[in-house]
């Protein structure tokens, strides 16, 4: 058991490229810290950095209060479940279980009893003799599992575990992992890019950008109030709507607030929007033009343009089209395409970000 | 395969059987003059049947060896061919293996143009760089010794190659795995990247072995005694005789026993060699 402690952490490529530009993460005993972020952002090299896999070219990492940065992977107390498994395929499912303990020069008796521990918690009992090309992606993932438990290590990394299987055992296996690191109680860190995963799983939440880290925390805190738009965009499917806006209409929709004086960006997510004829006192209105439905059964989401006349409430940053807007809607009534529509938000479920989108501002 | 309906079926049949047949006729040739004898053979008379003389040919062969110019039994003849094959088949094999694994694991000083030095000696077999290897060899004082005969055949920028192209195509995954598991690069090497080398390993053993039983011109320069003289070597020396018959029923015998450890060696790793050709277990 041990904390993780991350310490303005930096990562320089010899060709100069920075991937990691000072990240400082704090994981506490037993605690599941998910780092998420878009591909290219660096949270992989940074758990692999925690795995002593690449180099620290700058800061600590601090494994139960010793730091490891020039420690050899094997001697960091870690296990590593990695995408592709990564399994031996010469090797029994029972030996790729064993291989790193008799590494350490356990002995055999313990190597079983410990193989057979994992292998039953997992669920591995009847396979141990196979090879891992008999099994399917499932058990392969689950054997990865068992290579990392039998060490019981201070921490388990896990990279990208899932994305490797269907989505019907990527739901199954996420809350086997979250049942198997609440049992175990061993500090966790998993990287993934699935930002439902990472909302899931996460006791921490680290959204990663661009080798930096956006925010760390709670994963609803952190989907309540996203710190810039950024995270606004990644956390959230679909990804809340983001408008620029100027000082005036911020003051005329959040008041002559003083933090409100300067232009910036509104966001409003998608399942904050009502469909109606009213404007919420203090809220915001939007015109829209329906363009296209999209019908999930338990809700709807609807994708419209806004209205020629709105155009002075300018091109949206983050993943919409500019001027495109999406309303979740529960259940699968929904207006017909071509028809103008209005939806409101209430002053509560809105966002407002500096006009960089980095700070988020507290109407 | 394509399904073939009637005569035309016969007709690709008939094809097939006279290749086999304009294949397989001069080894039936060369077993049938192995079984008779060398006058009737001398005469012009040979019968397409075989003769009765199999067993007294072979035990000459291989125990006594030809009465005219080398008095070399060819049991020890391939004695010598088979360990010159073996050392230089396994040779090949471990000195390149590892030399791959350096290649592709290690980031060592001056590793690309080490690399492409090992590429570039593809460009210079035995036979051109024939002087300088026979001074070396000479030298040392390996001429006729089973060192002289295998050594300088031994580093192999073929198989290096070969394996550094299979040693790309595993998961790095894989030893950054065996790195967590605690296995250093040695442990890394014998308990995962040899094993999963196991059917190119046969591949090459094969192709190396035949490779190395039928070296000619090489264990020609560097042998100059009987008894170190390769099989190969030895049937060149029977028929030329100066003024004596050529025996040929026991040079037919050379040579059909020349041919049975290469076939041996293929039928005995044929399994394994078509999956090293075929599929990379990963």
């Amino acid at each position: 058991m041990a904390n993780v402690t991350l310490r303005n952490v930096r990562k320089t490529y010899p060709g100069g490229f920075e991937a990691i530009k000072g990240v400082n993460v704090d994981v506490g005993d037993g605690q599941f810290c998910v780092l998420v972020g878009p591909s290219g952002c660096g949270k992989s090299t940074l758990l692999r950095m925690v795995a002593g896999l690449e180099t620290v070219t700058g800061g600590d990492i601090d494994i139960g209060g010793r730091v490891v940065n020039q420690i050899e992977p094997a001697d960091r107390d870690i296990a590593m479940v990695f995408q592709n498994y990564a399994l031996y395929p010469h090797m029994s499912v029972y030996n790729n279980m064993a291989y790193g303990l008799r590494n350490r020069g356990m002995p055999e008796a313990e190597i079983k009893t410990r193989v057979e521990e994992a292998a039953r918690i997992l669920e591995l009992a009847p396979m141990l003799e196979r090879k891992p090309r008999q099994l399917s992606g499932g058990q392969r993932q689950r054997v990865a599992m068992g290579r990392a438990i039998v060490r019981q290590p201070k921490v388990f990394l896990f990279d990208e575990p899932l994305s490797n299987l269907d989505a019907k055992l990527r739901i199954a296996m996420r809350v086997e992992i979250r049942k198997l690191q609440r049992r175990l109680n061993t500090t966790s860190i998993y990287v993934t890019h699935d930002q439902l995963e990472a909302m899931t799983l996460a006791d921490i939440l680290v959204v990663m950008n661009g080798g930096q880290v956006e925010q760390v925390g709670n994963p609803l805190d952190i989907y309540e109030k996203p710190a810039t738009t950024f995270v606004a965009s990644f956390i959230g499917a679909p990804p809340m709507n983001l408008m620029s806006t100027r000082p005036d209409e911020i003051k005329a929709q959040l008041g002559a607030n003083g933090s409100g004086a300067s232009a910036g960006i509104l966001g409003i997510r998608p399942e904050d929007f009502v469909i109606t004829d009213q404007t919420p006192s203090g809220g915001v209105a939007l015109p829209l033009t329906v363009e296209a439905i999209e019908r999930v059964g338990a809700e709807t989401f609807v994708y419209g343009a806004r209205g020629h006349d709105e155009e002075r409430i300018a091109a949206t940053p983050g993943e919409l089209p500019p001027g495109e807007i999406i309303v979740r809607i529960p259940g699968a009534e929904a207006p017909p395409i071509g028809q103008k529509i209005r939806v409101a938000a209430i002053r509560q479920k809105l966002h407002l970000f500096s006009a960089d989108g980095r700070t988020r501002i507290e109407a | 395969m394509v399904e073939q309906e009637g005569i035309r079926r016969y007709v690709a049949h008939v094809i097939l059987w006279i290749g086999i047949a304009i294949v397989a006729f001069p080894v039936y040739l060369a077993i049938v003059a192995s079984t008779q004898d060398n006058a009737v053979i001398a005469n012009g008379q040979m019968s397409l049947l075989p003769g009765g003389e199999f067993l007294k040919t072979y035990y000459q062969t291989i125990f006594v060896g030809t009465s005219g110019t080398t008095r070399e039994p060819v049991g020890n003849m391939m004695l010598n061919s088979l360990i010159m094959a073996l050392m230089i088949a396994l040779g090949k094999i471990a000195i390149s293996i590892i030399s791959a694994y350096a290649i592709v694991y290690f980031r060592f000083p001056f590793r690309m143009p080490i690399f492409w030095i090992i590429f570039i000696t593809l460009m210079l077999p035995v036979e051109v760089r024939i002087y300088p290897t026979y001074k070396i060899v000479a030298d040392l004082h390996m001429l006729d010794s089973y060192a002289g005969l295998s050594l300088p055949l031994i580093a192999s920028a073929t198989a290096t190659l070969l394996f550094r192209q299979f040693f790309m195509t595993v998961p790095d995954e894989l030893l950054e795995a065996s790195r967590i598991d605690g296995a250093g690069p040695f442990r890394f090497f014998w308990d995962t990247l040899l094993p999963l080398s196991r059917t190119n390993m046969a591949a090459l053993f094969v192709i190396l072995f035949i490779l190395g039983w039928n070296q000619y011109l090489w264990p020609l320069l560097i042998t100059t005694r009987d008894d170190m003289q390769t099989i190969q070597i030895g049937i060149r020396k029977m028929i030329t005789t100066t003024d004596a018959l050529t025996e040929w029923p026991v040079v037919m015998a050379t040579a059909v026993l020349a041919m049975l450890p290469p076939v041996f060696v293929v039928i005995a790793m044929q399994k394994l060699f078509v999956r090293g050709l075929v599929e990379t277990e990963k």
